[in-house]
């Protein structure tokens, strides 16, 4: 698996990140070393083996359904980088 | 004796016996922090500190002292600490304030340790050398022209130069052990599950774990009593007792069963270093310990499966750094669009926004079971190996770190760093507990000894690494001019 530019451009797009023309082409190089590291997996037999997504085996704790949390909109808006009216403030979406 | 040369045991003892008060020892530290030209922290908390060191000689003065009443730390500045700047080592959270505190920073609090200040780490805990910080690279305090380890490389450096009794680091592929065996100093990965992850800026989320980093195992043991123990905050926190760490540092090590992974010496791993580490296990046969061979088939690919679980697990959670509720948003956007992709843009470094797309490509439709998939059915093979050879052995002892503590700027490719992982990541794979402790000098810099343990044995390998520092003094070795 070798990426081009072109989709190396696209994968920017979807992680919502910018690539400038000029590093287009060192980035793109070092994504397909990264990926030539990870194709070492393709040496494991891994047809009947389970998915490991988390270490420890647990299963997921269920709270009663109280209230837990108290109104800190306040606290958490004054770091924001822009409110008004209580809400989080983004250029225009729609007109 | 100066205060920075006693342990963070003396120093309780001293405290208790009120031979010195916290204002005292926090002044002195303070002042060695801010003489510092190793860039171990990001912000230095003076004033606050000095606040949290009266309020603790009260507490002393009234006999309600807990196990770190007084004693100043470094807190890696990846825990959140309420109206103190949290940035992660990161432009894109330079600007934020946290509103809350971490569990891990509150059971501090809880027992009124001093904060010094936030140490200085690689972006988001990315990194080997704590060369990507936004704040710049910390020195090694062994020699300033090296790095120090990362990613929680100012916590290291900073312990290792006496500057704090102890620091708070985590580790996801090794960024605890490594910087200590870089720098010198003790340092522990506990369990997974074992210290709350609430309130620490989430790198990968089924490999974080935070820990302590100290300058004896002992020490280790206090710390890791007070910030150990289940969260109902974080649904991965394990809902076990915390043992008292300390109880069992004198144990007997006869009969301990101690395994040597081949793989683990083989072609990567400096002369040197080799030497050091076999000296030290042997160091064990004479505390009556057994050594036997073992084997890790996997060990080569858990460098390949991480560089994908890793980067898929945080170009996930580092969606929710975009501009717009808190931390970097770039000036003037034109449109959502263009708020996002820029305040992203200029607010990560290049080593977080290679790991971002990494994971975005290995997560995107077409290529998640060839990598992701494929990533986490070779975890499974890794962790199964450590299964398989606690069947025959209690611990596992290595190298933490194929060389010694490289020079600043040396490592320019991305690949070339990820390699240097080679012995620590498969512990997080499989969320095993490991330490790392001084153990040999190669070409004056400091090498760790890694003694890796099975799920929930922290208490046995303080017990092990105590028993090594009674009988040995690396511990107690400093770089020059650091007496």
């Amino acid at each position: 698996m070798s990426l081009d530019n072109k989709e190396v451009s696209q994968i920017a797009y979807l992680s919502r990140l910018q690539v400038e023309e000029s590093s287009l082409e060192s980035i793109t190089a070092d994504l397909n070393n990264i990926l030539n590291l990870v194709e070492q997996l393709s040496e494991l037999d891994t047809d009947s083996v389970e998915p490991m997504a988390h270490p420890i085996k647990m299963t997921q704790r269920l709270r009663e359904d109280v209230v837990t949390e108290t109104d800190q909109s306040e606290s958490f808006q004054s770091i924001a980088p822009k409110t008004g009216k209580s809400h989080y403030l983004v250029p225009t979406v729609i007109e | 004796m100066e205060f920075h040369q006693l342990t963070l045991k003396e120093l309780q003892k001293g405290l208790s016996n009120k031979d010195f008060s916290s204002v005292e020892l926090t002044s002195h530290f303070i002042k060695r922090v801010q003489n510092s030209e190793l860039n171990a922290f990001i912000t230095v908390t003076d004033e606050l500190a000095l606040v949290q060191a009266k309020k603790a000689d009260s507490i002393i003065a009234s006999g309600k002292m807990n196990d770190l009443t007084g004693i100043p730390y470094a807190h890696k500045d990846i825990f959140c600490t309420e109206g103190v700047k949290t940035s992660a080592g990161s432009k894109i959270l330079d600007p934020f304030i946290s509103p809350y505190d971490a569990t891990v920073s509150e059971k501090l609090n809880d027992s009124h340790a001093v904060m010094l200040g936030k140490a200085n780490m690689d972006e988001l805990a990315m990194g080997s050398g704590n060369e990507n910080s936004f704040y710049g690279p910390v020195k090694n305090p062994w020699d300033l022209s090296k790095v120090p380890g990362g990613s929680s490389g100012g916590s290291a450096a900073a312990v290792a130069a006496k500057l704090t009794p102890f620091s708070t680091g985590t580790d996801t592929g090794g960024s605890i052990r490594q910087p200590a065996s870089l720098c010198g100093i003790t340092g522990l990965k506990p369990t997974y599950g074992r210290v709350s992850r609430y309130g620490m800026i989430a790198y990968a989320s089924s490999l974080d774990q935070a820990g302590p980093m100290t300058q004896t195992a002992e020490d280790a043991a206090i710390v890791l009593k007070t910030i150990a123990g289940f969260d109902k905050r974080d649904s991965t926190s394990a809902d076990k007792t915390v043992p008292d760490y300390e109880k069992s540092l004198n144990n007997s090590l006869e009969g301990l069963k101690i395994g040597i992974p081949k793989e683990y010496f083989s072609e990567g791993l400096d002369d040197g270093v080799k030497q050091n580490i076999l000296d030290a296990i042997k160091e064990f046969e004479s505390l009556g310990a057994t050594l036997k061979e073992v084997s890790l088939p996997h060990a080569k690919f858990a460098i390949p499966a991480y560089y994908i679980i890793a980067p898929c697990e945080c170009s996930s959670n580092l969606s929710r750094l975009d501009g717009v509720r808190y931390g970097y948003r770039c000036e003037s956007p034109k449109d959502l669009s263009d708020l996002y992709i820029r305040s992203r843009s200029e607010g990560f470094g290049d080593e977080v926004k290679r790991r971002i797309m990494i994971g975005s490509f290995a997560l995107s439709a077409g290529y998640y079971d060839a990598y992701y998939l494929k990533a986490l059915k070779s975890r499974r093979l890794i962790s199964n190996d450590f299964q398989e050879v606690f069947k025959e052995v209690d611990v596992i002892m290595g190298p933490v770190s194929p060389t010694t503590a490289w020079d600043i700027g040396s490592k320019k490719d991305p690949v070339s760093n990820y390699l240097s992982d080679i012995y620590t990541l498969s512990v997080n794979l499989a969320g095993l507990p490991a330490m790392s402790i001084p153990a040999g000098i190669s070409d004056n810099m400091p090498v760790g000894l890694h003694i890796i343990g099975n799920y929930w044995t922290e208490e046995r390998l303080l017990n092990i690494a105590h028993q090594f520092q009674n009988q040995t003094d690396w511990h107690k070795k400093s770089p020059k001019g650091i007496d």
